[in-house]
């Protein structure tokens, strides 16, 4: 009965995210003079907010209903991004710094002759697509059956996640690594012929943020809310139970983790497109541990409430940093604390208590598996 | 210490000097001088070429007086060397700058010249390349032993063959076996380099052999050169080829203990971030996110111990290091125990909310370091006594990372007599195995919790003293030191010391030892997905905790 709630709670919060972006994106290509006008900051603004909920959905999956607590999940959001960014800087073509049109600039800086052979194809939108959706994939899928299959599990898998995030941020940041090192890859110009600096194209691009943030709201809906959900619910809390009961955990949570790095890896690319940049700070194992908290905060085990944690915090980051940049790391400590101590079901939580819900039903869905297992 | 070779009356007298009334025989000297016809004075006072503005004078003379030594001839060379030594613009007169006094540069004697009328003795290139020669070959035999050494490595490394009398006439003069080994292995060196004087096949080999015996690469570059030199014997010429080979191998065995000793000190940090953790993460199950904070507060404690000591009693600046052990232990430790009873006790069985919790907490631990002490780094000065280093065999030891490696030793080998053999260390692991038995037993169970995480605090600020004098102390510290430590726990397996320091040592050589291989950064890759993969095979590390007490 929870599950249901909160999966009418995910096609609201579909609806009204493709609602408000394309309110946005009116809004944004109405005259500068107009008072209800929004401006490119807003814009880009709104669109990392729209990537960061990808991801935060992302990590809710797997950590929310598999019980599987990763601290790299940034890893695929910036892999997904790293692929849109191959496609991007290729884009530029001739009109780099250094007017090749062969090779993006660091590599012309670099004086490398030829292109590596996997940037090969990456001009082509649909190869880009491939590469965003199969690499993450492939590296989520290669991980977790490693890891799921020899049973590593809470804290160990949570560690292990955290240095392969680690390891490929130190891969990337290496000039000869190939993807631009320190600086990553920026300067962007267009996205299929369509000019990344146009209100048209950047209130488009909002646009088709907000349907696809909906569209992964109700596949994750989808994926979570039927059965398959119900027996991922039965590994998090029992898993030993559901394998006795003649289940296979590892492949749920395979099957789940692969979706979930999917998910993630869209967002990072919705990123890049709208950001304009992605290095390898994205990778940074302090990136993945704050979207668990967006998930945290916003309600662990509700799709919605990913969204809405993204969100929240992140617009909590924004104006904090804006009228006291000292105070946003104590309101972010504070933040991951209070949420622990006080709201161990977020704000969704807090709105389930409002109709009067007794917290033994509730209760449930938030159990930690670990308590459940010995 | 004038027990040497001398010769001319000037050198006898000065000798007399040396050891006994100077003023009378200075007196005696001077007129000596002044009667002896000019033509004498020019060959025996070589110091009268100092006087003279001409550089390429002024370098003979400077070889002259080495050759003829006596006592004034280095503190004079001494004083050329510094710019203090100062002629007279009438006659040859020449005095020695002390501070505000004079002396006169032959004789050593207090002098009142007229200042007015002297010039500094000038130097170029040339005097000052001669002056270094003439110092060596001066000190070599008549200055300290430490100064002889160090004038013999000057020869070694020199290899000029102009020096084999020089380097003769010490060897006819020294005892110390040292001294002596390394003036034969100058005398090697300078028989087999180029211009030296003819010898036979045997003589040059037994160079070569003495040379391979003394091995570096100092020892390598001369043989180096000797195999491709053609006035040397072939005989020899191939010898040397094969020492030189020889050399190269034994090098690269002490490379690699050079890596290993790199490896075992970069291990030893590991293992104090990790000792703490292995605590409370091992222990009592919390993942705590803000124990590299930890360490970074017992940096700074380790930082305002001394700064503290400095201004109460700067003389004791140099053991402020002593004193900021028990202090960073106290802080972190008292640090520690407000932690849990503030934050951790309420997560007890949930570990991964304790990851998230101290997360928050690391945050802010960082902020208020950074208001506090600003974002950039502070200076901790390492004391004189754990500066500079000594040579193992071809090992160069540098003594702060040995003494990390001791600390690190003592504080494990402390922390495990607290397990072992302490009420707390007991009542610890009482608590751990059965918290309801433990309580009914009547151990204070909560009070146990706050001393287990206030030791593992203290551990972390102990590691904070150690990192304080190899790494840079500023608010980020923590953060460069967490993941490494959580994995050496995770792989040395939890809740087990002696897994945690096979760990850190595997991971510190591992690192050392792939880092010639692919470099320093990809190296850190590979064993990150080395350890990753390890962990797939062992999910529970090297050292699994076994029975029926650990959870599925």
């Amino acid at each position: 009965m929870n599950a249901s709630l909160s999966f009418r709670g995910a096609s609201v919060t579909a609806v009204i995210v493709v609602l408000l972006t394309g309110v946005l994106a009116v809004g944004s290509l109405l005259p500068a003079s107009s008072p209800v006008q929004v401006s490119p900051f807003i814009m880009t603004l709104a669109g990392k907010y729209l990537a960061y909920a990808m991801l935060a959905l992302a990590v809710d999956l797997v950590w929310g209903f598999a019980g599987i607590l990763t601290l790299g999940h940034a890893a695929f959001f910036a892999l997904g991004g790293y692929a849109m960014g191959m496609y991007l800087v290729r884009e530029i073509g001739a009109r780099g710094v250094y007017g090749n049109a062969d090779l993006p600039d660091f590599m012309v800086f670099l004086s490398w002759k030829s292109l590596p052979w996997y940037w090969w194809g990456s001009d082509h939108f649909p190869v880009a697509l491939a590469l965003m959706l199969v690499v993450p994939a492939a590296l989520a899928g290669l991980f977790g059956w490693l890891a799921f299959r020899s049973r590593v599990s809470g804290v160990y898998l949570s560690i292990i996640t955290q240095a392969l995030t680690y390891a490929l941020m130190l891969a990337f940041f290496q000039n000869g690594f190939g993807f631009g090192g320190n600086n990553g890859l920026t300067d962007f110009k267009d996205i299929l012929g369509f000019d990344l600096h146009s209100s048209y194209t950047r209130a488009g691009m909002l646009f088709i943020s907000g349907l696809i943030l909906a569209g992964a709201l109700l596949a994750g809906r989808y994926v979570v809310g039927g059965r398959f959900g119900s027996l991922l619910i039965a590994v998090r809390d029992a898993e030993s139970r559901t394998r006795f009961l003649g289940y296979r955990p590892e492949q749920m949570k395979l099957l789940v983790w692969v979706f979930s790095a999917i998910i993630a890896a869209i967002g990072g690319a919705l990123y890049v497109i709208q950001v304009g940049i992605i290095n390898p700070g994205e990778f940074a194992p302090a990136n993945s541990i704050e979207a668990v908290i967006w998930v945290a905060v916003g309600g662990r085990g509700t799709l919605s409430g990913a969204v809405i944690g993204a969100i929240l915090v992140n617009l909590g980051k924004t104006l904090f940093t804006a009228w006291l940049p000292e105070m946003w790391l104590y309101g972010l400590g504070a933040l991951f604390m209070a949420t622990t101590l006080f709201l161990p079901q977020g704000l969704m939580g807090l709105m389930r208590h409002i109709p009067k819900k007794r917290p033994s039903e509730v209760t449930p869905e938030v159990t930690s598996p670990e308590g459940e297992e010995a | 210490m004038a027990d040497v070779a001398m010769s001319g009356p000037a050198a006898l007298s000065g000798r007399k000097l040396w050891n006994g009334a100077r003023g009378i025989f200075a007196a005696v000297l001077l007129s000596l001088l002044f009667i002896q016809p000019d033509s004498a004075r020019a060959d025996e006072d070589a110091f009268a070429g100092l006087a003279t503005t001409q550089f390429n004078t002024i370098a003979s003379s400077v070889d002259q007086i080495a050759q003829q030594g006596g006592p004034r001839a280095l503190p004079v060379l001494r004083a050329l060397a510094d710019k203090k030594l100062f002629a007279a613009s009438e006659g040859d007169a020449l005095f020695i700058r002390k501070g505000d006094s004079w002396e006169d540069a032959r004789s050593g004697v207090p002098a009142t010249p007229d200042e007015t009328t002297l010039r500094p003795v000038r130097v170029n290139n040339r005097v000052r390349l001669a002056v270094a020669a003439a110092e060596a070959e001066l000190e070599l035999v008549s200055g300290t032993p430490a100064e002889r050494q160090a004038s013999a490595t000057v020869f070694y490394q020199r290899h000029d063959p102009a020096m084999l009398p020089a380097i003769d006439k010490a060897l006819s003069k020294t005892d110390d076996a040292t001294l002596k080994d390394t003036l034969l292995n100058a005398r090697a060196a300078a028989l087999l380099s180029p211009g030296a004087p003819a010898s036979d096949a045997q003589a040059q080999q037994q160079a070569v052999a003495k040379l391979r015996a003394a091995g570096g690469l100092d020892a390598r570059g001369i043989l180096a050169q000797a195999s491709t030199e053609e006035t040397l014997d072939p005989a020899t010429r191939k010898a040397a080829e094969e020492a030189v080979s020889s050399i190269d191998f034994e090098l690269r065995l002490w490379g690699f203990g050079q890596d290993a000793f790199y490896g075992m000190s970069l291990g030893s940090v590991l293992l104090l971030a990790a000792m703490g953790l292995a605590i409370t993460f091992g222990v009592m199950g919390v993942i705590n996110m803000a124990h590299g904070e930890l360490m970074m507060i017992g940096a700074y404690t380790t930082w305002l111990t001394q700064k503290a000591v400095l201004s109460v009693a700067p003389a004791l600046g140099s053991f402020s290091l002593v004193l900021a052990i028990p202090a960073a232990f106290l802080v972190c430790g008292a640090l520690g125990i407000v932690i849990e009873r503030g934050l951790i006790r309420f997560l007890y069985g949930r570990p991964l909310e304790t990851l998230l919790a101290t997360w928050g907490l690391s945050l802010i631990l960082q902020q208020v370091i950074r208001s506090l002490f600003g974002p950039t780094n502070v200076a901790v000065t390492t004391p004189p006594w754990l500066s500079g280093s000594f040579h193992l065999g071809g090992i160069e030891v540098t003594i702060d990372r040995l003494a990390i490696m001791i600390f690190a030793v003592v504080v494990m080998a402390g922390l495990t007599l607290v397990l072992r053999r302490t009420p707390l260390g007991l009542q610890m692991r009482a608590v751990t195995q059965n918290r309801r038995m433990a309580a009914l037993m009547g151990i204070r169970t909560a009070r146990v919790d706050a001393l287990t995480f206030g030791l593992g605090s203290g551990i972390a600020g102990l590691a904070g003293v150690a990192v304080s004098q190899i790494d840079n102390v500023s608010p980020n510290l923590g953060q460069s030191y967490i993941i490494d430590s959580f994995l050496v726990v995770v792989f040395g397996g939890v809740g087990n010391l002696w897994g945690t320091l096979a760990a850190a040592a595997t991971l510190g050589i591992g690192g050392k030892a792939l880092e010639p291989l692919v470099g320093a950064v990809s190296g850190k890759i590979l064993l990150l997905v080395l350890v990753i993969l390890y962990i797939q095979r062992h999910p529970r590390g090297m050292f699994p905790l076994r029975g029926r007490g650990v959870e599925s």
